[in-house]
């Protein structure tokens, strides 16, 4: 029970006036970026984060993660009222949930959507505040051949779990860790892919990336498909909070079914998108009124966001345990950390037990907070979505322009932001995904730098991945992921004929 | 990246997504070589106190030229190439909307600073798009910029881009 003292002494450090007064800026900045179109989670991180870098560490990630709670949050108002989703991870949402507000049940929506939004995140944190440590512990016993594994196996299981091209996720991957290659070599000093110009010495920020593939490819992307705003109003009351909260417990298979969904695809980096539709799915398929999903069922609400915040949530047990992000945004946090001259990763469990405590517990609190900070707040965010988007557009771009400003004092980041968001843009309509590409622009340094202090060891052979059983575990099961693809394939190939020879039998899986 | 060059192809004659996928998948595969020649150069190899500083990079080319071949074999001679149109001409005016004077409003910063360029940027917008009238648009963008000014330089002391020129220099900031 170390782990609840340890919480106890969180709860402790979050509880300062001024930590609170954070979160809920935090969460209020959070859900007014989950409702603009253009800006999400990840790139709203970015852009705040310079303004977090006179803070004390822990008050900073409060205040950061409580923007991602907030992000979380604000992704189903607009779902819900407005038929568009604010964010990836809230597509799913407006299946039913516009539906329902269509059918004037906005309100019921709402509430459920909320508060199965905070069921996922609370089942997810206690996940994270009694497997945290214990990961943590075990990695400790790692050396550079296995903390490269654990590197391979991340970036692997976007090939093997993703959809569509493998060869789109392997190249958008592959120029993520080009990005991060150019600039100083950390270990020769010697300068890579710079091609003479001083001003790549520094090398691509990925903060940079993250603002201009998200913010900006997002708002061409918004505009190309020709906002309009039409809305359906949106009246809470306690009445039908208390109402909705009386049927939310018929659904609790539902949200403990969602919850290990997003807990399982955020831990391995899914993310919290494919997380919502596979709950979604599952909900219907399994549901009894799984017909009549798509035409307002509450189910079809809380499947998803249930599944979205558990799977945002626990993106970022890998972050604190073994320094690998789960989702671009905790990616982001990750990249504040080091700033801030922490080293994540399981040392950071050892050394600043304060700040991953303190993070910790604001992620029970925060969640409280924003579910309180939305549900009252709902009809102020719901008007900021009459404003005219020729007012938000430009505000969005202004906004993205100073993020990316501030990151190192720079214009020629602004023009890469520019570059990013036109890259951004093709990307996304030829469906490269983006995330392998921010997280190896993250993780590229540290990825090269444990592959080359295993190499050292072994004197440039590569059998040293497999050197151990636990490395040669999780190598083998990183290439297992890796060629899945093909094996895949090859298994149907296999299996064809068998099925049409012995139609009666059962798949075993 | 050339999006306006790439998507000016599609206007009108409505270029097929696949041919698209192409295209960049020849830019990925350039993009590999040349980070290939470049580690090579650096030293790709063994040296005598370790692997040489290209060479992660190197493997990282080569990751990024196999995966181009790929995506360039699995749009032109792929089963499910997309023959959808990239981008409708109305689709593409909307964007370059939006794109062209970002750039333009970038390449204003540096010279009047972000205050400046950011202020006749979003009035413009708001007339010339939202047709919003000329005293609302000056007056809310005004706001939203010293919104923006107290936020940064005053409550959280972050200097943002002032340009070569810094005509609020007298502001003290």
């Amino acid at each position: 029970m170390t782990e609840l003292s340890a919480l106890f002494h969180g709860f402790a450090v979050v509880l300062s006036p001024m930590n609170m007064l954070l979160m809920l800026v935090g969460i209020s900045l959070g859900v007014l970026i989950g409702v603009l179109p253009g800006l999400g989670g990840a790139n709203g991180v970015a852009i705040l984060l310079p303004l977090t870098f006179t803070m004390s560490p822990t008050s900073a990630i409060i205040m950061l993660s409580c923007i991602y709670w907030g992000a979380l949050f604000g992704g189903a108002i607009t779902s819900i009222l407005f038929n568009i989703p604010g964010e990836p991870w809230s597509v799913a949402t407006t299946f039913d949930g516009y539906p329902m507000a269509q059918d004037g049940r906005a309100g019921q929506a709402l509430t459920a959507a909320f508060t199965s939004s905070f069921v996922g995140a609370f089942v997810a944190v206690v996940m994270i505040t009694f497997l945290a440590p214990v990961v943590a512990k075990f990695a400790l016993k790692f050396g550079p051949p296995e903390f490269f594994a654990v590197y391979l196996l991340t970036f692997c299981s976007f090939v093997g779990m993703g959809k569509g091209s493998p060869f789109k996720i392997l190249a958008s991957m592959a120029i993520g860790f080009a990005l991060a290659a150019v600039g100083m070599d950390t270990v020769t000093g010697q300068l890579r892919l710079t091609f003479g110009i001083p001003d790549l010495m520094r090398g691509f920020d990925f903060l940079i990336a993250v603002i201009g593939l998200f913010g900006i490819g997002e708002i061409l992307l918004s505009m190309e498909e020709g906002l309009a705003f039409t809305g359906k109003s949106a009246r809470i009351n306690p009445k039908v909070v208390l109402e909705t909260w009386k049927q939310l417990p018929k659904y609790w298979v539902t949200s403990i079914r969602s919850s290990l969904v997003g807990i399982w695809m955020g831990i391995t980096p899914g993310g919290a998108t494919p997380a919502s539709f596979m709950s979604y799915g599952l909900a219907k398929k399994m549901s009894k009124d799984g017909a009549k999903f798509g035409t307002g069922q509450m189910e079809g609400v809380i499947a998803p966001e249930t599944a979205a915040h558990a799977a945002g949530t626990s993106a970022l047990l890998p972050m604190l345990a073994l320094g690998i992000p789960g989702s671009p945004t905790a990616a982001v946090l990750l990249g504040g950390l080091l700033i801030w001259g922490l080293q994540p990763g399981p040392l950071l469990f050892v050394e600043q037990k304060d700040f991953v405590w303190g993070l910790i517990a604001s992620m029970y609190l925060g969640n409280l907070a924003g579910l309180l900070v939305v549900l009252t707040t709902v009809p102020l965010f719901a008007a900021i979505l009459r404003i005219p988007f020729a007012i938000i557009a430009p505000v969005i771009v202004v906004i993205c322009a100073i993020g990316a400003y501030t990151v190192h004092n720079a214009m020629l980041d602004v023009w890469f932001m520019l570059g990013f968001g036109a890259l951004g843009y093709i990307f996304k309509k030829l469906d490269y995904p983006l995330a392998p590409l921010v997280l190896a622009l993250v993780l590229g340094d540290k990825a090269e730098d444990s592959f080359r202090q295993a190499m050292l060891v072994s004197q440039g052979d590569l059998s040293i991945m497999v050197s151990n059983p636990l490395v040669g575990t999780i190598t083998g099961l990183a290439l297992l992921l890796l060629f899945w693809p093909v094996i895949g394939r090859l298994i149907a190939m296999v299996r064809k004929p068998k099925a049409s020879t012995f139609t009666t039998e059962q798949p075993v899986d | 990246m050339d999006s306006q060059d790439q998507a000016s192809e599609a206007e009108g004659h409505g270029v097929p997504t696949f041919a698209i996928e192409a295209v960049m998948a020849l830019l990925v595969l350039a993009l590999g070589l040349v980070i290939v020649v470049a580690s090579h150069k650096l030293g790709a190899g063994w040296t005598s106190d370790g692997p040489g500083a290209g060479y992660f990079p190197f493997y990282v080319g080569l990751i990024l030229c196999i995966s181009a071949l790929g995506v360039l074999y699995q749009s032109l001679l792929g089963k499910n190439r997309s023959h959808g149109i990239f981008v409708t001409g109305e689709q593409l005016r909307r964007v370059l909307v939006v794109f062209v004077p970002a750039v333009i409003y970038v390449l204003a910063v540096q010279f009047v600073g972000i205050y400046i360029a950011s202020a006749v940027y979003i009035a413009l917008f708001m007339v010339r798009l939202g047709k919003i009238s000329v005293i609302k648009s000056v007056v809310t963008a005004v706001l939203i910029n010293a919104a923006f000014f107290l936020m940064f330089e005053v409550w959280f002391k972050v200097p943002l881009a002032k340009g070569t020129l810094d005509l609020l220099s007298f502001l003290g900031y």
